[in-house]
């Protein structure tokens, strides 16, 4: 597999979590979206859902977002929100 | 006890009491500033993700925005003032009122009229005692901010920006709060919050020069619909805390300086009632003597 994408979630007030990754699910406002390392540049509105991560080590990881956005670029994934929490 | 040394101790008495109070305050902004600085750090990466994000939606999409456009002739200019909620911190409100001032003026006189929205009680205090209108308040809470009340101003804002200027909306939006350089250096910044300069008003995208050809998602006029608004929060969450910390930091300094001032009156004071306690021992020996005198000749 091509090398891993890094991920943070950052909400307004903190970084929530930030990490090796080999696959992000979200929700944007036209539909999920999995992001796969290599994925071309991307900026998405998000809808209000979940967020999840499989980090690089297989572990699973969802995270809360509110009406944030999505940026993807050279393998650096960013999901920012207002509101964002991991859910355990 | 003679009546001048009751005096000196009761003003002693004074000085250590208020002492003591200062000194607890200055204790109390002492460790607050080292929260509200890392709170201000730990919002960086939220406002560089945005900033970086709205730059490269407007580098992208040659965009008309409603919130980037001027308009053609700004009738209305709103003036968000960023105050704390209590005082006892130096000029830190004082000097905002100043610039506020100041930049009233300045609008005025290019034929603009000037609604003010507040943060802080001391920004209310300040409009209500000069029977000033204010078209809305926040209080409470100035030194330890939340993003809601930042989401819910930003709303306020654009909301009104968007308005028709005769209908009571505004043309421009500027915010005046406190900088937080350092510890000992608060500056007053007065900024432009909209229309935004999107061309050259947004700080450098980082350190890749160039940005990526991005795809979006659903179309760019819906990524920047949804992404200003959010700048906009995110500013003035920034502004926010930045005035927070350096609410703390002023606050920390003048209590410093209260406390050394109580130090300096109490030493003063404690001079002088020695000298008045001396003085009266002084008089009370010479008062003994010549009364011992006067007798042992009065026997002769």
């Amino acid at each position: 597999m091509a090398s891993p994408l890094t991920v943070t979630v950052v909400s307004a007030d903190q970084e929530v979590w930030s990490g090796q990754a080999s696959m992000v699910v979200a929700r944007t406002v036209e539909g999920e979206i999995g992001i796969l390392a290599g994925h071309e540049p991307m900026l998405a509105i998000l809808a209000s859902g979940e967020v999840r991560i499989t980090s690089a080590d297989g572990a699973r990881i969802t995270a809360k977002a509110d009406d944030g956005f999505l940026s993807v670029e050279n393998d650096t994934v960013t999901v920012v929100a207002s509101q964002a929490a991991l859910v355990a | 006890m003679g009546a001048q040394l009751r005096v000196y101790r009761q003003r002693i008495r004074g000085a250590q009491t208020t002492k003591k109070i200062t000194r607890a305050m200055e204790l109390i902004s002492a460790s607050r500033i080292q929260k509200a600085q890392a709170r201000v750090a730990a919002s960086a990466p939220y406002s560089r993700a945005v900033t970086r994000a709205v730059s490269a939606v407007a580098t992208f999409s040659n965009v008309e925005h409603v919130l980037t456009t001027e308009a053609e002739n700004p009738r209305r200019a709103a003036i968000v003032v960023f105050t704390s909620d209590r005082g006892l911190a130096g000029a830190f409100s004082s000097q905002i009122l100043r610039e506020t001032g100041e930049l009233g003026e300045k609008l005025r006189g290019e034929g603009k009229e000037v609604v003010y929205y507040l943060v802080g009680r001391k920004a209310v205090a300040y409009f209500s005692f000069r029977k000033r209108g204010s078209e809305q308040a926040w209080t409470g809470g100035t030194d330890q901010p939340v993003f809601d009340t930042a989401k819910e101003i930003g709303q306020v804002l654009v909301e009104k920006f968007v308005q028709d200027t005769d209908e009571g909306g505004v043309d421009e939006i500027h915010i005046v709060y406190n900088r937080f350089v350092s510890m000992v250096s608060q500056v007053p910044e007065v900024v432009r919050l909209l229309p935004l300069e999107v061309v050259e008003g947004i700080e450098e995208p980082g350190e890749q020069a160039i940005l990526p050809l991005y795809e979006f998602e659903p179309d760019a006029d819906a990524v920047l619909n949804g992404l200003l608004p959010v700048y906009i929060e995110s500013r003035i969450f920034n502004a926010m805390l930045q005035s927070a910390a350096s609410e703390h930091a002023a606050r920390q300094k003048a209590m410093k300086s209260a406390s050394d001032n109580a130090d300096a009156l109490i030493r003063d004071y404690t001079r002088l009632a020695n000298n008045a306690r001396q003085s009266e021992i002084t008089q009370q020996i010479s008062e003994i003597v010549g009364g011992a005198d006067a007798l042992s000749s009065a026997k002769k």
